[in-house]
């Protein structure tokens, strides 16, 4: 008969399915992933420059904070043109700076500034907007219309206004810096999770999970966050940008981190006002500080197909 | 549409209360008074400023005054610019913030609809690869980055154009002339309008997919009459959503440019008196700039509920 499988068969099915490995969501966006040149290319570059931010001490010989008053706003000693190189000094690779400080070391360690900054306030943000959003989801009702009514009320705000409040009523810090900044990076985040949440919560495995007894705030943890942290990671790598712009504007501005330690807004900020006398003090960190926003804004655009390819 | 409106106004009412509340609350929890200074005053005279500002008043009474002098307009007396009220010094900054901000807007708007526009028309192709690159470029690079390259080339060194020297100044507001206007302007612009043209070309792309537009093409009209009078008007609709952001990313944007060009309008004021701690004068600019973001942010509502039916419910 065409219907009967035998006992042979159903056993060479099992086995066959058995030696099948199966492609997890991961495993296959991992896998789109590093089919993208951009993002591969930016996950390099970016891994160079964070590398040599942590590693800055043991790359120059300058401590960042030495003032040189022999060599005030030297050039380069292989920058074209007429400008006075660091001839004394020794290999001084971008210059120095209006006090005679190695620029060089001096955006690194901008760079250990800015990248903190996005890392910190960018997981201070991922904390308070994923809480927020998960639970205006997922308890629904009157609390989720006005939790999300504040959050309305809160993006209608020019934000960065409040960070200046923030930074002028205490005094400034590196700490308060990294919160400010993450205290209002999190409204997309939870607007992002709450939808997420929204649509997750429906679905027959949380039903399974309520029926079974779990407390709410464990299915939370353990059922509802699982399934969206695809888009949420996404979201993570496309505010780490957005955060690191955020000091640099504060610093170059004058409320952000202050002399000796830099970042690349107050590096920039000085090296603007210098643009005709010392092009290389604005060159250089602006190229930096681009390369890293560049970086981040391909991986997220790679991840973004890779995690979710039908919305491309 | 009347309940409508109605409704978004009495909406921004709370809005506008938390602003000003928050902002209050913050700079009263500030430690340290606003007349601290290096030197100790005597405490009797410390003690008539305070009295004379009102501050040795109990928090609620302070509160309540500083709500009913806004009522009024009076943002009070800024406590470092002693010659000056707040209100003085915004009605002096706000017009130069607003012409510099209308026209960024403007700019922004027209040349980013015309370059999405063109890049959803090329679809996939040259252009289209082109003009996005250019607008990643411009999203990506932070405006106190490009105002001195800019100001570099053509301010400086005095870029020469079809065979005439261009030499812009690079600051100053010389009575609003436009010289010292256009470079302020496009940098401003430039963020917007590299987001609009993103926005646009998104939007296009799917109206131009769409059945009516199909239909239209099939009856025969020609391409111009297609994109002019049926792809477009729906196409640049989300860009009227995009008017309150705009207008808000502007306005802090207009802190770096007129700081960088020297130009005397509120962002600048603002930025001087968070570095001097003058908290009467940071919360009138905080709450002026919050009024315009919400009055602006109202009308572009209602102005997408008149364009498109499907919202008046």
């Amino acid at each position: 008969m065409m219907t009967d499988v035998t006992a042979r068969d159903k056993a060479a099915l099992i086995i066959s399915a058995r030696d099948v490995v199966g492609r997890s969501l991961w495993i296959d966006a991992s896998r789109r992933m590093f089919a993208n040149r951009a993002a591969v290319a930016s996950i390099i570059l970016l891994s160079v420059i964070a590398v040599m931010a942590v590693f800055a001490p043991l790359l120059s010989p300058y401590p960042y904070d030495s003032i040189n008053y022999q060599l005030i706003s030297c050039a380069p000693f292989w920058w074209p043109g007429h400008h006075v190189p660091c001839v004394a000094g020794g290999a001084h690779w971008f210059g120095t700076d209006a006090l005679g400080r190695d620029l060089f070391i001096r955006v690194l360690y901008g760079a250990r500034v800015s990248l903190a900054v996005g890392l910190v306030a960018t997981f201070v943000s991922l904390f308070i907007g994923v809480s927020y959003g998960a639970i205006s989801g997922f308890v629904g009702g009157r609390i989720d219309e006005l939790m999300m009514r504040i959050v309305d009320v809160l993006y209608s705000l020019p934000f960065i206004f409040f960070v200046i409040i923030l930074m002028v009523v205490f005094n400034r810090s590196l700490w308060l810096l990294f919160l400010a900044i993450g205290a209002v990076e999190w409204l997309t985040m939870a607007r992002i999770v709450r939808g997420l949440t929204l649509s997750v919560k429906e679905t027959e495995f949380i039903e399974a999970a309520r029926a079974s007894g779990v407390r709410g705030h464990a299915i939370i943890l353990r059922h509802v966050l699982p399934n969206i942290i695809g888009p949420v990671v996404v979201y993570v790598t496309l505010t780490i940008p957005s955060v690191i712009l955020a000091e640099s504007f504060l610093s170059f501005l004058g409320l952000g981190v202050e002399e000796p330690l830099t970042s690349w807004g107050v590096l920039i900020a000085n090296g603007a006002y210098q643009i005709e006398t010392a092009p290389w003090l604005l060159i250089f960190p602006s190229i930096f500080m681009a390369v890293t926003l560049f970086c981040f804004n391909f991986i997220g655009d790679g991840l973004r197909d890779a995690l979710d390819p039908k919305d491309r | 549409m009347l309940a409508y409106t109605i409704r978004r106004v009495l909406g921004a009412v709370p809005t506008l209360l938390a602003i000003i509340t928050l902002s209050f609350v913050l700079m009263r929890l500030a430690p340290g008074g606003p007349f601290d200074q290096a030197r100790r005053l005597p405490p009797q005279i410390e003690r008539n400023i305070e009295h004379n500002y009102h501050l040795d008043e109990p928090l609620y009474r302070q509160y309540f005054r500083y709500l009913d002098n806004l009522a009024h307009f009076n943002f009070g007396p800024s406590y470092r610019n002693r010659a000056f009220t707040v209100g003085e010094l915004i009605k002096i900054g706000l017009p130069v913030s607003a012409r510099i901000g209308l026209a960024a807007i403007f700019l922004a708007i027209m040349l980013g609809a015309a370059f999405g526009t063109v890049a959803a028309l090329c679809h996939n192709r040259f252009a289209d690869h082109g003009i996005m690159s250019i607008a990643m470029v411009g999203i990506t690079i932070p405006n106190f980055v490009t105002a001195p390259i800019l100001t570099l080339i053509f301010g400086v060194y005095g870029l020469s154009l079809f065979g005439h020297p261009i030499s812009l100044p690079v600051g100053g507001w010389n009575g609003g002339a436009l010289r010292n206007l256009v470079l302020p302007v496009i940098i401003l612009a430039l963020p917007q309008m590299a987001i609009i043209a993103r926005l646009v070309r998104g939007s296009m792309i799917e109206v131009l997919h769409s059945n009516y537009v199909r239909t239209a093409r099939a009856k025969g009209l020609p391409a111009r009459l297609v994109i002019t009078r049926h792809a477009l008007r729906a196409g640049l609709l989300p860009l009227v959503s995009y008017l309150g952001p705009a207008v808000a990313s502007i306005l802090t944007g207009s802190l770096v440019v007129e700081q960088i060009f020297g130009l005397p309008g509120i962002g600048r004021y603002f930025v001087q008196a968070a570095v001097n701690r003058d908290y009467t004068m940071v919360m009138g600019v905080v709450i002026t700039y919050a009024t315009l973001v919400i009055v602006l942010n109202l009308a572009a509502d209602l102005l997408y509920g008149v364009l498109d039916p499907r919202v008046r419910l």
